[in-house]
């Protein structure tokens, strides 16, 4: 749905942010029960979390419509699930089942469902972005009245795709929104030490709207959102939004993390966007009990995936051989 | 639908499928650096704009890693769309979007859906275009599961062949050749090809010339001079080489038990070497002697016309490797 907080009552403002709550409630608790598959090595290969994270997945898919899409990087567990994606899917998938939404071919860095506009996260730094480009081409062309996204992290500001996206984006007009989730971390380097510029700049040097946000700020986030699809929808041609965090874990899970300084993660906690939210909502009279409640619930319905997934059988070989190529024509 | 068959040349026939094409399918689109008000580097593009408008054909900046990657993520928003990259060099800045992301969509993906792209490109030499505008990267393409590659020799394959690329659900790489867009031949636009067949342009009973794309002109040239010395060459034209008519190759050496694979890019671990290895493997009791391959020296396209004739495929080269297996 479109967001419309900015000029929302309180009470509606504390519906928009329960249903936020909810969303990044799911994605953190996918993510922590991700952490411990993985230390028990029912994770196969490895996976990149986006704990801390959530407010700007959350925010960004409270504005999408059901036509848009969107393309992800290797850390999108969190964009996928707020778009909606299939928990048991998604799990089976990233501990390797037949059931699994990719058929346990492509893991956690490339989950995708077509069905819901999910064009896949991907392995490569900055891939997804001309991808979405192309995705908005096909919206325009189709007059789909559909908005692509495209997630990227800083990392992905030194990758020349983005450059020309951004100039064709540019040109075209296209319906085309860029989330940068800057959490400062390019890999194992400071962002600073590796792009010379802010993304701000770049959008000014290609004319593009441009909005900078706390990517802790979950109702934040949702209303950014919420106005730059607005005007990608309705001809304002392609939006930057910037939104601004943490990457509180490593590059990947288990990365010992021996660039950083313990100093840089102080004060984290107090920014992290599910206690903000939590403390909002209290603060707008919702009861903590209730909270409580729905977090249960969230919890069992992970749990249930979790479990689908161990009872899933693993995939054949047959199957991965025969999908090469499609099915039914010459090959 | 079908009209009479006309003579067309091969860059008229490739421009007749693209306007064919996007007439039969209002999905199917065309993006490429200046295809559109330009009518493309080699012409092959004409007429495609005033036909079908700015909006499905569409000139790109010269960015070729995102026009690449655009188009997969157009063919999975519902497009069909056709890139031309200018000359087959520059599908090195874009072999992220093919190998890593058009090429596994489909896979990596579970099957739940496809990537219907085709991406266009002329390669080869005899134009004097240097090093960077005259290789034959065709057998880079045929290495990675999930892309097909095919290559057309003559303006009716050229039609046939790109109609059924724009077809196929999966990314089509159709590789053009430079040397071939102003040769003539008859063409009938109801006529369709199959990726992945072979067609015999020249029976014969002595040995099989295996070839694909401007070599297989040069193959029949040596066919003509050895029938003069009383050999029958059997001339194969692959058309596809990703994937490849394996049987065609099989049967044609079961009846001529001798074979020469000839292709224009250079010839260490290229396409005949895979040719090759699978005939020693499959059909080695068919062999009365040692497969040849004639193609490229392992050296970069060179540019001053006496290097470059030096580097070309000659009908000489093709009789002395045929004469060697007899």
């Amino acid at each position: 749905m479109a967001s419309q907080h900015a000029s929302s009552s309180t009470a509606a403002r504390a519906d928009a942010l329960l249903a936020l709550w909810r969303t990044m409630t799911l994605v953190r608790q996918a993510e922590l029960a991700l952490v411990k598959l993985f230390a028990d090595s029912e994770v196969p290969g490895f996976i990149h979390l986006s704990i801390g994270q959530e407010a700007i997945s959350a925010g960004v898919a409270s504005a999408l419509l059901a036509q848009d899409t969107l393309a992800t990087n290797h850390r999108g567990h969190g964009h996928v699930l707020a778009r909606g994606m299939d928990l048991h899917g998604f799990f089976k998938e990233i501990m390797g089942r037949a059931g699994g939404l990719c058929q346990g071919r492509g893991g956690s860095m490339h989950v995708a469902d077509l069905r819901l506009g999910i064009l896949g996260a991907n392995g490569i730094v900055g891939a997804g972005i001309p991808i979405a480009l192309g995705s908005a081409l096909a919206h325009s062309v189709r007059r789909t009245e559909g908005v692509a996204v495209a997630f990227f992290g800083d990392g992905a500001m030194a990758e020349g795709v983005l450059h020309e996206t951004l100039n064709m984006a540019a040109l075209w007009k296209m319906p085309l929104l860029m989330v940068c989730e800057n959490n400062g971390w390019s890999e194992f380097s400071p962002t600073s030490r590796q792009f010379a510029a802010p993304l701000q700049a770049l959008a000014a040097a290609f004319g593009l709207a441009y909005r900078k946000v706390d990517g802790n700020d979950a109702l934040a986030v949702a209303e950014a959102a919420g106005a730059a699809a607005l005007a990608a929808r309705s001809g304002g041609g392609a939006q930057v939004l910037e939104c601004i965090t943490h990457r509180v874990r490593g590059h990947y899970e288990g990365d010992p993390q021996k660039y950083r300084e313990a100093a840089e993660l102080e004060g984290v906690s107090e920014h992290d966007p599910l206690r903000q939210a939590r403390s909002a909502l209290l603060a707008m009279g919702l009861e903590e009990a209730a909270l409580q409640q729905e977090a249960a619930a969230i919890e069992q319905r992970i749990e249930a995936a979790v479990a689908a997934a161990r009872a899933d059988a693993l995939p054949t070989f047959e199957s991965a051989l025969a999908d090469v190529y499609t099915p039914g024509v010459q090959a | 639908m079908s009209a009479a068959p006309k003579e067309l040349r091969y860059a008229q026939a490739v421009s007749q499928a693209l306007h064919d094409a996007m007439a039969a399918d209002e999905r199917v689109i065309v993006l490429g650096e200046d295809v559109a008000a330009a009518g493309g580097s080699f012409k092959a593009t004409r007429g495609l704009l005033e036909a079908h408008g700015a909006d499905r054909v569409r000139d790109t900046p010269i960015s070729e890693a995102s026009i690449v990657s655009a188009a997969v993520g157009a063919a999975l928003t519902g497009l069909k769309p056709v890139v031309e990259i200018m000359f087959m060099d520059f599908i090195t800045l874009a072999m992220d979007a093919l190998v890593n992301q058009a090429a596994k969509a489909r896979f990596m993906f579970g099957g739940q859906g496809s990537v219907p792209m085709v991406l266009r490109t002329p390669h080869g030499g005899g134009l004097s275009a240097g090093p960077q505008h005259s290789q034959c990267l065709e057998a880079w393409l045929a290495h990675v599961p999930g892309l097909k590659v095919v290559c057309p020799s003559n303006p009716q394959d050229a039609y046939s062949l790109l109609r059924a690329a724009i077809d196929d659900p999966d990314p089509v790489v159709f590789v053009e050749h430079k040397g071939l867009y102003a040769r003539k031949g008859m063409v009938d636009t109801g006529e369709r090809a199959a990726i992945g067949q072979a067609r015999t342009v020249r029976p014969g009973r002595d040995v099989t010339l295996v070839s694909y794309g401007a070599t297989v002109a040069t193959c029949l040239q040596a066919a003509e001079q050895l029938a003069g010395e009383g050999v029958e060459a059997e001339v194969l034209d692959l058309r596809s080489i990703q994937p490849w008519d394996k049987a065609a190759v099989l049967a044609s050496l079961a009846r001529t038990h001798r074979m020469v694979v000839v292709h224009e890019a250079v010839r260490d671990f290229g396409v005949g070497a895979e040719i090759v290895a699978t005939v020693m493997a499959e059909g080695f009791d068919e062999l009365d002697a040692p497969v040849l391959r004639v193609a490229a020296p392992f050296m970069p396209a060179p540019f001053a016309t006496s290097l470059e004739q030096g580097y070309a495929i000659h009908a000489d080269a093709v009789l002395q490797a045929v004469r060697q297996t007899l």
